[in-house]
């Protein structure tokens, strides 16, 4: 999976917890919580879809790193398969 | 014998609904607990439940109509009578719809003959601009008024937020307008909480350290799907609490307190571009702490998707607004009538403390409290809110 299509993944799956979201105006490097009120329960499923939809186990500890979805195709792409 | 199923109570900020559809018909098979309509509120769309088994007689109120709480929506033969012949010397009659204006936009009755032939869709764009249908003349197939005849006879532009106090059955069909019905639904509410109830306030700040430890510990070896959220701690001590202190989960109806049986602790949601909806977790004090976070999760997705059942809305019987998302210290909430009390909770963050004669960080948290002094005082309260406190010292007892 290249960078664009994680990119489409990861938006899809933060549309899916938020479906209020439009994903034609998120802003790739600002903070989802700043964003759209993205607070603890959301990132708490978003964690459990990406552990679902793509096999990655995010660490509690690491949740900051999912913050915006520049962040998170950062992290997540040397962790896919 | 028929019983009416009315349009239950949506808990205190919501005084009317427009039923969009049923998922039954005369004839269906019920049983408590089935969902039988969906009703658009100004907190989204909540789903209807029965609160008996039976056959469906009769649909009362179509979709499309705003109705009152309490309105009687359906005709139920309870289970077995269905056959049974009615005794009562007089049959009941197909009701009328109830409801304040029965006449104008009830699309339930059977429209006569003489009346205006109205497309669905003309009639609810009618209902939206305030225009009297049957004072058109129609220019559809066989006179019938359409939408457009309804346009043409739009009153002049209102100034765009609406204007007078109308009351909420002008509110029909409203779209867009969703969002300041809900912002009207809250300040009514909180307006006639705070006009009927001699409100008192608490808070005490608590060292949270051991439950955060707790919990940082438990999630680190949990699968994703059973970590928990710091909230769910905060939700079944309050819940504890409850149990042990008689006085802040009941309702105050009729001049007195009533103490409910069971306790169903209220999740203050906040919803994404405003207002917040406050459904219940059903028999918080009697669920584990892994099943309470499961139910709040769902609860949580569904008040944001738009889909609570009815009587989430109306069960809580203490609320929890937790305002640690935003970064606050401390909340001074105010009571949902007929609720008697509402626990807030701020950020949980890293204070200087005093342990031990020493001053060292420690993860702090202010809870605070609004109570009813109908019911109880503040030193009841304050015994109250230490017994949150206490269960919060010991996570693991949750």
């Amino acid at each position: 999976m290249d960078r664009a299509e994680l990119a489409r993944r990861v938006l899809s799956l933060v549309t899916g917890i938020a479906p209020d979201v439009d994903a034609a105006t998120v802003i790739p490097g600002i903070d989802f919580r700043d964003q759209f009120d993205f607070d603890s329960m959301d990132t708490l499923n978003f964690a459990i879809a990406l552990h679902r939809e793509l096999g990655v186990d995010v660490p509690e500890a690491e949740y900051a790193q999912l913050a915006s979805l520049d962040k998170c195709v950062a992290y997540l792409l040397p962790r896919i398969g | 014998m028929s019983s009416e199923f009315k349009l239950p109570a949506l808990g205190a900020d919501m005084d009317d609904g427009t039923i969009l559809e049923w998922h039954v018909a005369p004839g269906a098979r019920v049983k408590r607990g089935d969902v039988v309509a969906v009703v658009e509120t100004d907190k989204g769309a909540i789903d209807v439940e029965i609160f008996m088994d039976g056959v469906v007689r009769e649909i009362v109120v179509a979709p499309g109509t705003r109705i009152p709480v309490g309105t009687v929506i359906a005709m139920i033969d309870a289970e077995g009578a269905a056959a049974a012949p009615t005794l009562s010397p007089t049959p009941t009659p197909s009701p009328a719809p109830a409801g304040e204006g029965g006449g104008e936009g009830s699309s339930s009755a059977p429209p006569s003959a003489e009346r205006q032939k109205v497309s669905p869709a003309a009639r609810r764009r009618a209902r939206e601009l305030h225009v009297d249908v049957e004072a058109l003349t129609g220019t559809g197939p066989g006179g019938a008024i359409t939408v457009e005849d309804v346009e043409r006879a739009k009153p002049a532009p209102e100034p765009s937020p609406k204007p007078s106090p109308q009351p909420s059955p002008a509110k029909a069909g409203e779209g867009a307008e969703g969002k300041g019905g809900m912002r009207e639904a809250i300040a009514a509410a909180m307006s006639r909480s705070k006009r009927e109830i001699p409100h008192y306030y608490l808070s005490t700040t608590v060292d949270v350290t051991p439950a955060t430890e707790w919990l940082a510990a438990h999630n680190a070896t949990a699968p994703v799907a059973e970590r928990l959220l710091f909230a769910a701690l905060i939700v079944k001590s309050v819940a504890l609490a409850c149990r042990e202190l008689e006085g802040f989960s009941g309702f105050y109806r009729d001049g007195r307190y009533e103490q409910s049986p069971s306790v169903h602790v209220g999740v203050a949601v906040a919803l994404r571009g405003g207002g917040l909806v406050a459904p219940a977790i059903m028999d918080t004090a009697d669920k584990l702490l892994a099943v309470l976070m499961d139910d709040f999760r769902a609860l949580v997705t569904r008040a944001r998707a738009g889909r609570l059942r009815a009587s989430e809305l109306a069960a809580p019987t203490i609320i929890l607004t937790s305002l640690g998302e935003a970064s606050v210290d401390a909340v001074f909430p105010i009571i949902q009538p007929p609720q008697v009390a509402i626990v807030g909770a701020g950020a949980v963050v890293e204070r200087p403390w005093v342990v031990d004669g020493k001053i060292v960080p420690r993860q702090v948290l202010t809870l605070s409290l609004g109570a009813d002094h109908r019911v109880t005082d503040g030193r009841l309260g304050a015994q109250f809110l230490a017994r949150i406190a206490a269960r919060l010292q010991s996570p693991a007892s949750l």
